[in-house]
């Protein structure tokens, strides 16, 4: 089977420009505060099979103390 | 997603899907005839959206990637499959029954990968969050609540990149377009109209855009636009407004 998956790509870049970045604003996403660790963050959650994505995503909510979350397509077979 | 993450959620409805699935046949059959059956099926196929759907039901194209068969018991049928998004399994189950003459259908089906996220590395539970989060706030420890949160650039790591300069970083979060002038480096294998993701050099998404020339235009060209912006995700302000310097 030659078929290579999507997530087997493997990507090659091309430099145009030399360029530095400046350490005094933005953030590396691993250096991030937990604050903002958490604003621009996601979970690749084991979802249980009986409550709804939605009441999931309320339950995450609660946890974290957060009030904005979402979810990106749950199986329900 | 949390929080601003949210606005990810593009490139999960658009990324390709692994499953493992049980179906049961309605006769027993031969494993070589299962196998060439699923030969069948790997490639391009036609499907049309089931009665309880959200979306058109119009005959649609969709491609198999993989097609395994992990085990076989009597009429159960174990496989694995991998698949561009919105394929529909419960089908391709069905399909399979149509095409082998007995009839088939989908038992249970687990989805063990979305994109760059799949289910044996950095899949949690609720109680996982509960814990990393209890350890937060009574401890102050954040170890594992980093390692059950990641960041929402984790989801974009099989999307082609363009790099930006710094000085190209505000305008884009105000909805700008990418100028050929802001890059720096880019994946080369961006293609004319295909989704891209738009990046600092310190690896934060700034924002989804859609390629609008190939990588080759945009590494030999000056001037023109490279992508337009569709949806941006670091909040404005993040980077400083910089005039042309």
């Amino acid at each position: 089977m030659e078929t290579v998956l999507p997530w087997e790509v493997k990507r090659e870049y091309a430099i145009k420009e030399e360029a530095e970045t400046n350490p005094e604003y933005g953030c590396s996403p691993y250096a991030r505060n937990i604050s903002n660790h958490l604003r621009f963050g996601l979970i690749n959650l084991d979802k249980p099979p009986g409550p709804s994505s939605h009441e999931v995503v309320a339950w995450v909510r609660k946890i974290l103390g957060i009030s904005s979350a979402g979810h990106g397509g749950t199986l329900e077979a | 997603m949390l929080g601003d993450a949210t606005k990810i959620v593009r490139v999960f409805l658009l990324a390709g899907k692994e499953y493992v699935c049980l179906m049961q046949l309605h006769s027993e059959v031969p494993e070589p005839i299962l196998r060439s059956i699923f030969e069948e099926f790997t490639g391009e196929i036609y499907q049309k959206p089931p009665l309880r759907s959200s979306v058109r039901r119009e005959v649609r194209r969709r491609r198999i990637y993989r097609f395994v068969l992990l085990e076989v018991d009597a009429k159960h049928v174990l496989f694995r499959v991998a698949c561009e998004a919105g394929t529909y399994i419960r089908k391709i189950c069905f399909d399979i029954g149509e095409a082998l003459g007995c009839g088939a259908h989908m038992r249970e089906l687990r989805r063990t990968r979305s994109g760059a996220l799949v289910e044996d590395k950095g899949m949690y539970t609720l109680y996982d969050l509960l814990n990393a989060h209890t350890a937060f706030k009574e401890d102050g420890d954040e170890e594992m609540l980093r390692k059950v949160v990641r960041p929402m650039e984790e989801a974009l790591e099989l999307m082609p990149k363009i790099y930006v300069k710094d000085s190209a970083v505000d305008a884009i979060c105000h909805g700008a377009d990418l100028a050929i002038p802001g890059v720096v480096k880019l994946n080369t294998d961006v293609k004319s109209g295909e989704p891209i993701a738009i990046f600092t050099l310190k690896d934060e998404v700034v924002a989804l855009a859609n390629a609008l020339l190939p990588a080759e235009k945009i590494m030999e060209q000056e001037k023109g636009v490279a992508a337009k912006t569709v949806r941006v995700m670091m909040p404005a302000g993040t980077y400083p407004k910089s005039w042309r310097s």
